[in-house]
């Protein structure tokens, strides 16, 4: 088991996903900084200035340009990357959906942070939570060294051909694309053998085999086109797993749908996504010392949806807290808990699940919120199976 | 019209039209209110018509006018605004 770690250098998030670009060398980068990206786009243009990549990098003057620019670009048959954070995901609205409906494998990393208004630049999932409906797939990225293996990942993932579905690669903003970790890199030709070269299966420029792409598509032929992507979202489920597989033999990496740490015999469990679950861990193995048995799921991808994974860790606990760093103001709790509700429907036991609202806005969550969520759990929810609420705010002052 | 329409497992994805030439399968012509007719003694053959129609449904031969494409004709009436010598008519169709 060959495990070839290249080197390891003190890198931000920002900057590891930026070296990860360098080795992809995609074709074509077109983006557009914003906080808490900028840093992205500002090391990957250096990479561009010194010649280290091949990249046709386009400076765009919006992120509406950014991703047309990407479609139209992929379209033509090219490795395709950009990133983004927040209003910057917002105002590609519109083509974030048309990048997925067309097919196009676009590879963005996006730095997480709360959507205006009231403005603010820190970090929630409130951008791409908003665009968990868009038809990309979604992984969430608890530090640097992850959003490092994920942006390579994504490549993979994305262009396989039973998939063609772009992917989002979240970290959040400032906590984890602003501090400096120690990031384990991997040699550069391991990196490209690995994403390979990208054969797109048809491409504006070739000539021999014209082809029209985004004609419009109306009530006879539109809905089996939206059905092709959602059978391609579910394909995505049992294929990506087998990437995982293949990344562990060739970097030594492991990586799962969702991490389950010390689920198997926990009577509560806190699920959380990105930095967060850092945090949960070592609380976790605070109470397992003093024989809590306490457990964290990380959903590592939020689409496709790890239904199965999740009721399984799930199933067998007795209460649940689900963090969500985004508000959904359905009044019914933030959108990973209102899945996760949804799944354990089915699981047959049904356990009590919570959800706590968090951090909106960089507010930060330290090891005393989450403390007190599973003494939550441990007191009301588990022994006197009553939910005070089911929608908490933590971190609000009341 | 009534082809079968085939399944989402049939058909390219992302919408992607993989066939040059294609759009001359779409059969726009039921579209149509007024069909245009020509006197074919009146026409000059300038081809104005053929210039100006933005379906592509006027017929040359030879350089001649030799009638109109009706299964892709909407019936805009355009051929017969430009035609120089009003030899082309709107006429209601009959249903």
């Amino acid at each position: 088991m060959s495990t070839i770690k290249y080197k390891k250098l003190p890198l931000t998030g920002d900057q590891a996903v930026a070296y990860a670009m360098r080795q992809i060398d995609p074709d074509v980068v077109a983006a557009y900084p914003i906080t808490p990206q900028t840093e992205i786009v500002m090391y990957f243009s250096n990479y561009v200035a010194n010649g280290e990549v091949q990249t046709e990098m386009i400076p765009v003057e919006s992120e509406h340009s950014a991703m047309s620019a990407c479609v139209g670009a992929a379209a033509a048959g090219a490795r395709v990357m950009t990133a983004t954070s927040a209003n910057g995901l917002a105002l590609m609205w519109e083509i974030v959906y048309i990048a997925a409906s067309l097919r196009l494998p676009i590879v963005m990393p996006v730095v997480n942070r709360a959507l205006s208004g009231p403005i603010n630049i820190h970090c929630d999932h409130s951008d791409t939570m908003g665009a968990r409906d868009s038809g990309w797939i979604q992984l969430y990225c608890e530090n640097g060294q992850e959003a490092y293996e994920n942006t390579i990942l994504a490549v993979r993932i994305a262009e396989d051909s039973r998939i063609l579905l772009p992917v989002m690669v979240c970290q959040d903003g400032f906590i984890t694309s602003h501090a400096v970790e120690g990031v384990q890199l991997f040699d550069d030709k391991l990196v490209k053998d690995f994403i390979g070269e990208y054969k797109p299966a048809y491409s504006l420029l070739d000539v021999e085999r014209p082809v029209t792409y985004g004609p419009l598509d109306l009530q006879d032929y539109y809905f089996e086109h939206k059905r092709q992507e959602s059978e391609a979202m579910k394909n995505a489920l049992k294929i990506i797993p087998d990437i995982l597989k293949e990344f562990e033999r060739l970097f030594g990496s492991r990586h799962d749908l969702v991490e389950s740490y010390r689920v198997d015999d926990a009577d509560i469990i806190v699920v959380a996504l990105s930095s967060t679950a850092g945090t949960v861990r070592g609380i976790v193995d605070e109470l397992r010392q003093n024989g809590v048995k306490a457990g964290l799921l990380r959903p590592r991808f939020f689409r496709p949806f790890p239904k199965e994974n999740i009721v399984n860790a799930l199933k067998n606990s007795k209460a649940i807290a689900v963090l969500d760093r985004s508000e959904s103001f359905s009044g019914e709790g933030g959108p990973l808990y209102t899945e996760i509700k949804s799944s354990m429907y089915d699981s047959g036991t049904r356990p009590f699940i919570v959800n706590y609202i968090y951090g909106l806005g960089g507010r930060d969550i330290f090891p005393e919120d989450i403390k007190k969520v599973f003494s939550d759990l441990l007191g009301d929810i588990a022994k006197n199976k009553k939910i005070k609420s089911s929608i908490n705010y933590l971190g609000s002052r009341e | 019209m009534a082809e079968k329409k085939k399944s989402w497992k049939e058909i390219p994805i992302g919408g992607l039209i993989v066939e040059a030439g294609s759009a001359a399968q779409y059969k726009t012509g039921s579209w149509r209110t007024f069909k245009p007719e020509r006197d074919e003694k009146k026409c000059i053959h300038c081809l104005f018509c053929w210039i100006y129609c933005p379906d592509s449904s006027i017929k040359v031969k030879d350089g001649k006018m030799v009638g109109f494409d009706y299964e892709h004709c909407k019936g805009c009436g355009i051929c017969a605004s430009v035609c120089p010598v009003k030899c082309i008519t709107m006429k209601k169709e009959e249903k």
